[in-house]
């Protein structure tokens, strides 16, 4: 749901489509033959008919869907919630009990998708009913509703009472269990559905339907013509084969499983299942003596696995510079800082571009194709922001198509590989007061005071932070499940100011 | 007898309907066209690819960090790339940043508008953007001077004529991507607050967009009311390639790690992939006893794994080869309205509009 179906009246839209996959189960729970077994059920000294226990639905919700039993009860209490069943006990509280609490089904008379709106001129109808019927029966909330009713649709109240006093001596030509059971439903019906009454209209409601703008009615035909246009487009396309596609995605999955910590867990510990941060310390950007060995696996997956990792990206500009083709890189970091960077600079850093990497005779000329430099040195005369493309995508994949598989032979990789380390496993502790403190760590943002860099992981004295003292740093506050700690936290983080 | 004259008025109107009849069946006939094609390279289903793949057993996750301090719904996310921080806005106008881990408020700014929908952290970690029925993204430098007002600081960026429904830093703090009530994306320098390009071809609310993870980084999707999610090219501003099989709002977008597909939730209680290559949707991810619209979508980081964000308080998680579910998480008292799983892959987190997020591994 978003504000745009609030806005169009679209909740009932989006809604509906809800309420007719309920419908859809509630049918299915009432069928004859597959559907649940109904029993008479017992209210004080009447007997309602046709009812079932709360255990009885989610035994049947349990089987149908072939669902454990707490899914159960979630979809068994989105059925009350929503009016399709409800209880004959308790009316008000609209939960579904797993015991044998009755309940019954609600007759689509009073399904909320078959009486869309429900209007405050029913809503008055009904509570009116209800204070004829036995003078004091309303509940506070209803009461409050009832005279702000009586304020607001005053001029038809005439009508209401009328209404009102008609309903109610039909009804009392029915028979008790009829009266009583439509009494129910009519109850339940309300209790979901009753209108939010307030004096005035609320703003909220106003904003959403002035900011109401049908883009679509007024751009009928010029979206029809993109669309035309993009299918035109869309029937010359290559495509691949699903068989090779869907193998993609297989071999993707493996590959990566052991690097996926909700799959496989990852080493030392999940930080947030331990508290401990060693594998975080361990797998820091840059400032690593020793990187993992899943890390370092990692780089030889693709290309741009060890160009993202800066770590790795620090190793293979090493072995660039051994090789003496080291300006690719930083060819290709440039072109990055111009892509991405502020549009003031581009013309900057083009010039810089062009004078270090292209410029004949330049100090660290790059090799690019003939056809490929004219077109880029044509674009240079009007730089913007994508007139590196073609070069940098030259030199991306001559790197990949060469310089990257070499690199994965070399002897600086498989040394790195070798010496990654395979953190040892280390268990949550079994003992709740025994709980880590959870180190806070440095944040990204710059401070005037650097902080210490963290060192040994495991030591359990807290981290100072060089912060000032007003700021709330929790390094040395113990783990907050002890009630005043947690509160006299609470209390500092509130006065920061916003 | 001689007809009447007809008015010009008349003749024009006709024409103008004769010409939207004739648009439409020929969008249709091409429509169909394309749906032909495509069908043409589909020689396997998912599943059946996924056969020889081991199963998933028993699946636990839980609830590890509770986040409280909103004090209204809670409508978007987004992490920090140092895996523990995050960003989040509410829809009483407060955009908080939080470290995660230790639970504690780092930042917090009050925008100046209601229902911020849209928030997203700085790749330098030294910014949050957000933005929502103000119509703008506006970008706040984090600092962490006590007595510095974030609010003074603030850089309005971009400027839409309807709400804010999304935005994203691209490959630095320099530009942002939104997208927006008004049917179009657009992409913005973030220092001048210049327009570089704008997307158009949604005929609805656009609600969601994604980066691609590729190589050469050039493109994103986007996912609208109008029940369709295109891929769009940063540079020419042109869609290259839509998939319209939804039979609702499209609520959220999502690439696959590799880049090759997409995942979308949409209200219709429906997860689904869309391959790239093969240009096609190629799993639907749906039970009959789900029923209520998904807010949210992520990959875990493999990209075996979907999760699902709810509008019934639970999160989905799926087999993304198998197509089965896997496990339901339950624990919000509100529907879940943003996920996203962090940087590493270590956890993801949840909000809701029961006003907290919550952290799970």
């Amino acid at each position: 749901m978003t504000i745009n179906t609030l806005a169009k009246g679209g909740w009932h839209r989006d809604q509906m489509a809800c309420f007719r996959k309920m419908e859809k189960v509630i049918v299915a729970m009432q069928d004859p033959d597959m559907g649940m077994k109904m029993r008479n059920q017992r209210l004080l000294i009447t007997v309602i008919p046709h009812a079932m226990t709360g255990r009885d639905v989610i035994n049947w919700l349990m089987q149908k869907y072939n669902m454990c039993e707490e899914e159960a009860l979630h979809l068994g209490g989105m059925l009350v919630r929503y009016g399709y069943i409800y209880p004959l006990k308790e009316p008000r509280s609209l939960v579904l009990r797993a015991d044998e609490s009755p309940y019954r089904f609600q007759t689509p008379y009073f399904w909320t998708s078959t009486r869309w709106p429900a209007t405050e001129l029913d809503y008055a109808i009904y509570l009116a009913k209800k204070n004829i019927r036995k003078q004091g029966e309303l509940m506070e909330y209803e009461k409050e509703r009832y005279s702000v009713l009586h304020k607001r649709i005053n001029h038809t109240w005439d009508f209401v009472v009328m209404q009102a006093r008609e309903q109610l001596r039909a009804s009392k030509q029915r028979r008790k269990a009829d009266r009583i059971v439509l009494e129910c439903q009519e109850q339940a019906y309300w209790l979901i559905n009753r209108p939010p009454v307030s004096l005035t209209l609320s703003t909220f409601r106003i904003y959403f339907i002035a900011h109401f703008v049908c883009v679509c009615v007024c751009v009928c035909t010029f979206c029809l013509c993109l669309q035309i246009e993009f299918c035109r487009r869309a029937l010359g396309r290559n495509r691949v084969k699903s068989s090779i596609c869907l193998e993609g995605f297989v071999k993707y999955s493996e590959q990566y499983l052991s690097h996926d910590p909700i799959m496989q867990g990852c080493l030392p510990s999940n930080p947030w299942i331990s508290d401990d941060t060693a594998h975080w310390t361990m797998n820091t950007e840059v400032r690593v003596p020793i990187p993992s060995r899943l890390r370092v696996e990692r780089w030889s997956f693709s290309f741009m696995e060890l160009l993202n990792d800066a770590m790795g990206r620090r190793e293979f500009m090493t072995y660039l510079e051994k090789e003496f083709s080291a300006e690719n890189l930083c060819f290709w970091q440039a072109c990055e800082d111009i892509r991405h960077g502020e549009n003031s600079r581009i013309v900057e850093k083009v010039e810089e571009v062009y004078k270090n990497f292209l410029a004949p005779g330049a100090a660290r000329w790059v090799n690019i194709d003939s056809k490929t430099m004219d077109k880029t040195l044509k674009g240079i005369q009007h730089p913007h922001r994508f007139v590196m493309d073609d070069a940098q995508m030259h030199i991306y994949f001559l790197m990949k198509k060469d310089s990257f598989p070499r690199y994965l032979k070399s002897d600086l990789y498989k040394n790195m590989l070798a010496k990654a380390i395979v953190p040892q496993e280390v268990k949550k502790s079994v003992f709740p007061f025994m709980r880590r403190q959870r180190h806070s760590s440095p944040s990204p943002v710059p401070t005037l005071a650097q902080p210490a860099p963290v060192s040994d992981a495991r030591a359990e004295k807290p981290e100072r932070v060089d912060l000032p003292s007003s700021i709330v740093c929790v390094g040395h506050h113990s783990n907050h499940r002890k009630g005043s700690s947690a509160f006299t936290e609470f209390k500092a983080r509130t006065s920061l100011s916003t | 007898m001689r007809s009447p004259p007809i008015p010009e008025m008349a003749t024009q109107e006709v024409q103008l309907s004769e010409t939207l009849a004739h648009l439409k069946t020929e969008s249709d006939t091409l429509k169909g066209k394309l749906e032909e094609e495509r069908a043409k390279l589909h020689d396997v289903e998912l599943h059946q690819v996924a056969e020889k793949v081991e199963g998933l057993g028993q699946f636990v996750m839980k609830t590890r960090r509770t986040l409280k301090g909103h004090g209204n719904k809670v409508l978007c996310m987004d992490w920090c790339k140092d895996k523990r921080r995050i960003v989040s806005s509410s829809q009483d106008g407060k955009v908080i940043v939080w470290d995660a881990f230790t639970t504690n408020k780092e930042h917090a700014v009050t925008m100046p508008c209601t229902w911020v929908m849209a928030c997203a952290y700085a790749p330098s970690g030294c910014a949050v953007a957000c933005g929502g029925l103000d119509n703008k993204c506006s970008v706040y430098p984090l600092s962490l001077d006590k007595n510095e007002n974030l609010a003074a600081k603030k850089k309005s960026v971009a400027m839409h004529t309807n709400y804010l429904s999304a935005c994203s830093f691209t490959n630095s703090d320099m530009q942002i991507l939104t997208s927006s009530g008004d049917g179009t994306c657009a992409l913005w320098d973030v220092e001048s607050g210049q327009l570089l390009q704008s997307f158009h071809g949604h005929a609805a609310d656009v609600l969601c967009l994604d980066l691609a993870p590729s190589e050469t980084g050039n493109t994103f999707v986007s996912g609208g009311c109008d029940k369709k999610a295109n891929v769009w090219d940063m540079r020419s501003g042109q869609c290259i390639q839509s998939f319209e099989t939804h039979e609702s709002d499209i609520n959220s977008v999502r690439y696959y790690p590799s880049g090759d597909a997409f995942a979308s939730g949409s209200d219709d209680a429906t997860c689904r992939l869309y391959d790239l290559r093969a240009d096609r949707e190629v799993a639907i991810y749906s039970k009959e006893s789900i029923i209520f619209g998904v807010s949210s979508v992520d990959f875990s980081l493999s990209g075996r794994l979907l999760f699902g964000g709810y509008n019934d308080y639970t999160i989905n998680v799926w087999d993304v080869l198998k197509g089965t579910r896997v496990s339901i998480l339950f624990g919000h008292e509100n529907r879940v309205s943003t996920l996203r799983v962090s940087p590493d892959g270590t956890a993801f987190c949840t909000g809701s509009w029961d006003h907290t997020l919550r952290t799970w591994a």
